[in-house]
C-alpha cells in the first residue's frame, strides 16, 4: 500500500514548510513566481500595443485616403510642445529604469527618489498636455461633439405623425434650425434665433490663423457660415490661402485651400493623445502604489517584481508616445 | 491484492462530504464571493454561464416563434409599412446573438471548465494568477450587467454586429451595451494571459509540451487568440462609443468616416473569435473520445499543433465577412483562399477523432454521445463553411439563411455541444456525483434531433434565398421556418432533460469514485470532488492517454491505477506486435 499522506488539505497558517512570506502558496519557488510575472506582464504589454493598434491603423487609413487634411491640420499643433513631453517621458524613462535597479539592489530610499521623479515626469507631461487641450478648446478645434447638428441627410418619407401634437414638434423644429441656420449665417444673433430655444452648436473650426509676425488674429472676416463639413468657408480661404510659414513652418509654400473634413485629423488627434493620456494616469498612479510598497519595505533583492512589471508599463507608455510623436506633430510638408 | 488505491487520506466510499475538498473548505457567502480558489471562481462562471444560456434560448425561442407565420406570428400589424415589428423583431434577435455569444460562448468553456479542470489537469495548486482570476469573474457579471441594462434603457436593434452607420446613428442604448461588451472583453483577455502564463510556467516536472493533455493544448491556442485579438475588439467598440457620443468622424460617413472600416476593425477580432469558441469544443473532444475509445488519441502530434495552426490562420481570414461590402475582387480572392487552409487544421483534427475511435473499444455514456453529436454537427457546419469561403457562391448565399444555420452547426453544433460533452464528463469530478445515464443520453438525443430539425431546413431556404434577420416573409419559405420552429421546441425540451439529469444528480446521484471514465489524464487522479489544494504532492507524469494499466474496479465503480501492469508508453499507440515474417 502506498504511504497516505496526512497533512490537512488546507494550508492555513500551520505552514508545513517555510517560505518567504512574498511566495505566494500555489508557486514552487520564488523563481517560478517572479517568470510567471514577467511573463504575465509581457502579454499584457501586447495586448496594450494592439488596443492602441486600431487607432494607428485609423491614422494610416485616414492619412493614405486624405494626406492633404494631414498636412494642413497637423500646422495647428505645437511641436515644440509635442518635443517637451517626448523629452520628460524619455527622461522618465531612464529614472524609472534607474529605480528598478535600486530596487534590485536594495537602495530603498534612492528608489523612491527616483519614483518620485519618474511620478513628478508624469505630471508635467500632463500639464503640458492639458495646456495643448486647452489651446484647442480655445480655439474650438475640436471633433464636431455631441450637440452637433450640422449634417442634415435629406429626409425620406416622413412617418405619418402619431397625433397633432407630436406632427407641431416636428414643423417647430424644422423651422427652429431653418432660423438658426439663418442667423448663422448673418453672422449675429436675430432676435428672432435668440428668442427660439438653444440652437445647436455649430462646429465653426479654427477661429484664428497665425500671421506672418507669429501673432493669431481672428479670421473675423470669415462669416461663421455652415457650409462645407467643417464649417469654413472654404471660398475665402481658397483666396486668401495661409503659406506654411506664416503658420509656423520652414517654407513660404502655399500650404493650400483647407480641405474639407479637417476634423478627422484632430479626431485622431484627440481619440489617441486621450487614450494614452489615461495609460499615463493609469502608470502614474502605478508607481505611486509601488512608491508606498517600497517605503514600507515591502521589496528586497529577492523582490522586486512589482516594481520591475511597472516599470515595464511605463516603458510602454513611453514607446506608444515616441511614435504618437512624429506620426502627429512631424508630418513633413512634402505630400 | 495489487490493485493500489489513489492518494485518499480516507477510504474512497465514504460520502463525498465527509472528506475534506473544495466545497466544504469553508462556508458562508464571503467564501465563495471572495474566493481565490479556481475551482469554485470556476463553478461560478458554470452557474452565470449557464443562467445567460437560459435568457439567450429564451430569445431564440421568440425568435423562432416570430417565424411561424409569414407575416409574423408573435409581432405584427396590420399597417405593413409599421416599423414597430420590425423594430421589436430586431431587438429580440440582436439580443439573441450578443449573450449567446459574449455571455455563453466566448466565456463558456474556458471561465467555466477550463479554470477547474486546467491547474489539476497540470498537476498544479491553481492558476498563475488566482486573484486575476476572480477580477475576470467580476468583470464578467459587470459586462452582462451593463449588457441586460441596455435592455431596460431602449434596447439594441442593430444586430449583434453593430454594423455602422446604423449603430452610430441609432438609439442611443447602442452605447449602454457595447459598453458592457467592452468590459466583457477585459475579462476575456485577463483570463487568456493566466491560462497562457499557467500553461508555460506552472507544468510539472517531466510534462513537456507534447505531454499535456490535448485539452491544454487547445486551450493555450484559444488563450493565444483571446489576448491578441480582443483588444481590437476594444478599441473599436471604444472608437463606436466616441463616434456616437462625439461625432468624431470615423465610422459615420455622415461626419467624414468610413463605415466599411468598421467592418474590417470587428471582424479582425470576430472571426479569431469564433475561433476562441471552437478550439476548446474541440479539446475537450480530444479528451472524451479518447478516453471512451480506450485509445491513445491518433496522431497526437498533428492535432496539438493543428490547435496553433487555427488560431494562427484564423487571424488571416477576416474578409469572408465582408466579400459583397466593397472590398477589391483581389482582397476577396485573397481572403478565399485563405479561409479554405483555414479549414484544413480542422479536417485533421475531425479525420485523428474517428481514427482514434477506430477499433478502439468504444463506450458510449453520455459524454460520448455528445462527442459524436459533434463530430457530424461540427462536419457540416465546416463543410458549409466552404460553400461560404467561396467567393463566388458567396456573393448568392451572403445574409441568408444559409448562414445562420452554417454558423449554428459550428457554434451551437460544435461548441454547445462540446460544452455539454464536458460538463458531462467532468461532472463527476466536479461535483462528485454521477448522474442517471438514461436520462442523460434522452437529453442528448433529443438535442441533437431538435438541432437538425431545426437548422437543416434553413440551409435549403437560406440557398433559396430566404433573406436573414428578417421579422416577416414570403409564403413560400413557411413549410421550412414551420420545421425549424418545432426543431426548437424539440431542442426546448432535450435541454430540460439535460438540465433535469444534472440537478437531480445533485440531489440523489451515487457518489462517484476519482476515476468513473478510466481517464489518464491527471484530474482523474485526485479524489472527487478535488480537495482545496488539489494535489498534496506533486504527482508524477506519465503519457495522458495511456489507458493500458487502469482496471475497473468493481467496489468504487470507477478505475484504478494498477502499477503492475506494463510500463505505460510514452510516445506511439500500443500496436501488438506482429509475429516475424509479415
Amino acid at each position: 500500500m502506498t504511504t497516505i499522506t496526512t497533512e490537512p488539505a488546507s494550508h492555513g497558517d500551520d505552514h508545513g514548510h517555510d517560505h518567504p512570506k512574498f511566495l505566494a502558496h500555489h508557486f514552487e519557488t520564488p523563481q517560478q513566481q517572479f517568470d510567471s510575472g514577467k511573463l504575465g506582464i509581457w502579454l499584457f504589454l501586447t495586448t496594450e500595443i494592439l488596443l492602441f493598434s486600431g487607432l494607428f491603423c485609423a491614422y494610416s487609413v485616414y492619412r493614405a485616403n486624405h494626406p492633404e487634411i494631414f498636412a494642413y491640420a497637423h500646422l495647428y499643433l505645437n511641436k515644440w510642445y509635442g518635443a517637451l513631453n517626448t523629452i520628460v517621458l524619455i527622461f522618465s524613462s531612464f529614472t524609472m529604469a534607474w529605480g528598478v535597479r535600486a530596487s534590485q539592489l536594495g537602495q530603498k530610499k534612492l528608489c523612491v527618489g527616483l519614483l518620485g521623479i519618474t511620478f513628478a515626469c508624469g505630471i508635467v507631461f500632463m500639464c503640458v498636455k492639458a495646456v495643448e487641450y486647452h489651446d484647442k478648446w480655445r480655439e474650438q478645434i475640436l471633433p464636431p461633439g455631441p450637440h452637433s447638428d450640422w449634417y442634415n441627410p435629406p429626409k425620406g418619407p416622413e412617418e405619418p405623425k402619431e397625433n397633432a401634437l407630436e406632427a407641431k414638434i416636428s414643423a417647430d423644429e424644422t423651422a427652429r434650425n431653418k432660423v438658426a441656420g439663418e442667423a448663422a449665417l448673418a453672422g449675429s444673433s436675430t432676435p428672432a434665433a435668440s428668442s427660439a430655444p438653444a440652437a445647436p452648436i455649430i462646429f465653426t473650426g479654427p477661429t484664428t490663423r497665425l500671421a506672418s509676425d507669429g501673432v493669431l488674429v481672428e479670421q473675423s472676416a470669415v462669416p461663421k457660415a455652415q457650409i462645407g463639413p467643417t464649417g469654413i468657408d472654404s471660398t475665402w480661404n481658397r483666396e486668401h490661402a495661409p503659406n506654411s510659414a506664416a503658420l509656423g513652418g520652414s517654407s513660404a509654400e502655399h500650404v493650400g485651400p483647407e480641405p474639407y473634413n479637417t476634423h478627422i485629423f484632430f479626431s485622431i488627434y484627440f481619440l489617441m493623445t486621450g487614450l494614452h493620456g489615461l495609460h499615463v494616469l493609469a502608470g502614474m498612479s502605478l508607481i505611486a502604489w509601488v512608491m508606498y510598497r517600497t517605503h514600507r519595505g515591502d521589496f528586497s533583492p529577492a523582490y522586486f517584481s512589482p516594481v520591475d512589471f511597472v516599470g515595464l508599463y511605463w516603458h510602454i507608455v513611453d514607446l506608444i508616445w515616441i511614435f504618437l510623436f512624429p506620426l502627429l506633430y512631424l508630418i513633413g510638408n512634402s505630400q | 491484492m495489487t490493485t493500489i488505491t489513489p492518494d485518499f487520506a480516507h477510504s474512497p466510499r465514504e460520502p463525498a462530504l465527509v472528506r475534506d475538498n473544495y466545497l466544504n473548505h469553508s462556508r458562508g457567502f464571503l467564501s465563495w464571493a471572495l474566493t481565490l480558489d479556481h475551482k469554485r471562481i470556476g463553478i461560478m462562471y458554470l452557474c452565470a454561464v449557464l443562467t445567460a444560456f437560459f435568457v439567450g434560448g429564451m430569445f431564440a425561442e421568440l425568435v423562432r416563434t416570430q417565424l411561424l407565420m409569414p407575416n409574423g406570428a408573435l409581432f405584427h400589424s396590420a399597417d405593413p409599412n409599421s416599423s414597430a415589428v420590425y423594430k421589436t423583431y430586431n431587438q429580440i434577435f440582436t439580443l439573441h446573438g450578443a449573450i449567446m455569444i459574449f455571455l455563453v460562448l466566448i466565456p463558456g468553456i474556458p471561465g467555466a471548465l477550463g479554470n477547474f479542470v486546467l491547474p489539476i489537469m497540470l498537476g498544479a495548486k491553481d492558476v498563475a494568477f488566482p486573484r486575476l482570476n476572480l477580477f475576470s469573474f467580476y468583470l464578467y457579471v459587470t459586462g452582462a450587467l451593463f449588457a441586460v441594462l441596455s435592455i431596460i434603457f431602449g434596447a439594441v436593434d442593430t444586430g449583434w454586429t453593430f454594423y455602422a452607420p446604423y449603430s452610430t446613428n441609432t438609439e442611443t442604448a447602442v452605447s449602454w451595451m457595447v459598453f458592457g461588451v467592452f468590459i466583457l472583453g477585459f475579462s476575456s483577455i485577463l483570463t487568456g494571459m493566466n491560462f497562457i502564463v499557467t500553461i508555460h510556467k506552472l507544468r510539472p516536472p517531466g510534462m513537456t509540451w507534447f505531454r499535456m493533455p490535448l485539452f491544454l493544448w487547445a486551450v493555450y491556442a484559444t488563450s493565444i487568440i483571446q489576448v491578441l485579438a480582443t483588444p481590437v475588439l476594444g478599441i473599436t467598440l471604444l472608437l463606436l462609443m466616441m463616434e456616437r457620443l462625439l461625432h468624431v468622424g470615423i465610422f459615420n460617413s455622415a461626419y467624414g468616416g468610413d463605415p466599411v472600416l468598421f467592418q474590417h476593425f470587428f471582424w479582425f477580432y470576430s472571426h479569431p473569435a469564433v475561433y476562441i469558441m471552437i478550439l476548446p469544443a474541440m479539446g475537450i473532444m480530444s479528451e472524451v473520445i479518447g478516453t471512451f475509445s480506450r485509445k491513445h488519441v491518433f496522431g497526437y502530434r498533428f492535432v496539438a499543433l493543428s490547435s496553433i495552426a487555427i488560431a494562427v490562420i484564423g487571424f488571416l481570414v477576416w474578409g469572408h465577412h465582408m466579400f459583397p461590402n466593397g472590398q477589391s475582387t483581389m482582397l476577396g480572392t485573397i481572403f478565399s483562399f485563405l479561409t479554405m487552409t483555414v479549414a484544413i487544421p480542422s479536417a485533421i483534427k475531425v479525420w485523428n477523432w474517428l481514427a482514434t475511435m477506430y477499433r478502439g473499444s468504444i463506450e458510449l455514456a453520455t459524454p460520448m454521445c455528445y462527442a459524436i453529436s459533434f463530430m457530424f454537427l461540427f462536419t457540416i457546419g465546416g463543410l458549409t463553411g466552404v460553400f461560404l469561403g467561396t467567393l463566388s457562391v458567396d456573393v448568392h448565399l451572403h445574409d441568408t439563411y444559409f448562414v445562420v444555420a452554417h454558423f449554428h452547426y459550428v457554434m451551437f453544433g460544435g461548441t454547445l455541444i462540446g460544452f455539454l460533452a464536458g460538463i458531462y464528463y467532468w461532472w463527476p469530478k466536479i461535483t462528485g456525483k454521477m448522474y442517471n445515464e438514461t436520462l442523460g443520453k434522452l437529453g442528448c438525443l433529443l438535442i441533437f434531433i431538435g438541432f437538425n430539425t431545426t437548422f437543416l431546413p434553413q440551409f435549403v431556404m437560406g440557398s433559396q434565398g430566404m433573406p436573414r434577420r428578417y421579422a416577416t416573409y414570403q409564403a413560400m419559405y413557411q413549410p421550412y421556418h414551420v420545421m425549424s420552429t418545432i426543431g426548437a421546441y424539440i431542442q426546448l425540451v432535450g435541454f430540460i432533460i439535460a438540465a433535469i439529469t444534472l440537478l437531480q444528480s445533485l440531489l440523489k446521484g451515487k457518489t462517484a469514485p476519482a476515476n468513473p471514465w478510466g481517464s489518464a489524464t491527471l484530474e482523474w487522479s485526485c479524489t472527487s470532488p478535488p480537495p482545496h489544494d488539489n494535489f498534496k504532492t506533486t504527482p508524477t507524469v506519465g503519457d495522458p492517454y495511456d489507458h493500458s494499466n487502469l482496471v475497473w474496479d468493481d467496489k468504487i465503480e470507477g478505475y484504478v491505477r494498477d502499477n503492475t501492469l506494463a510500463e505505460p508508453y510514452t510516445t506511439t499507440t500500443h500496436i501488438p506486435k506482429q509475429p516475424a515474417g509479415h
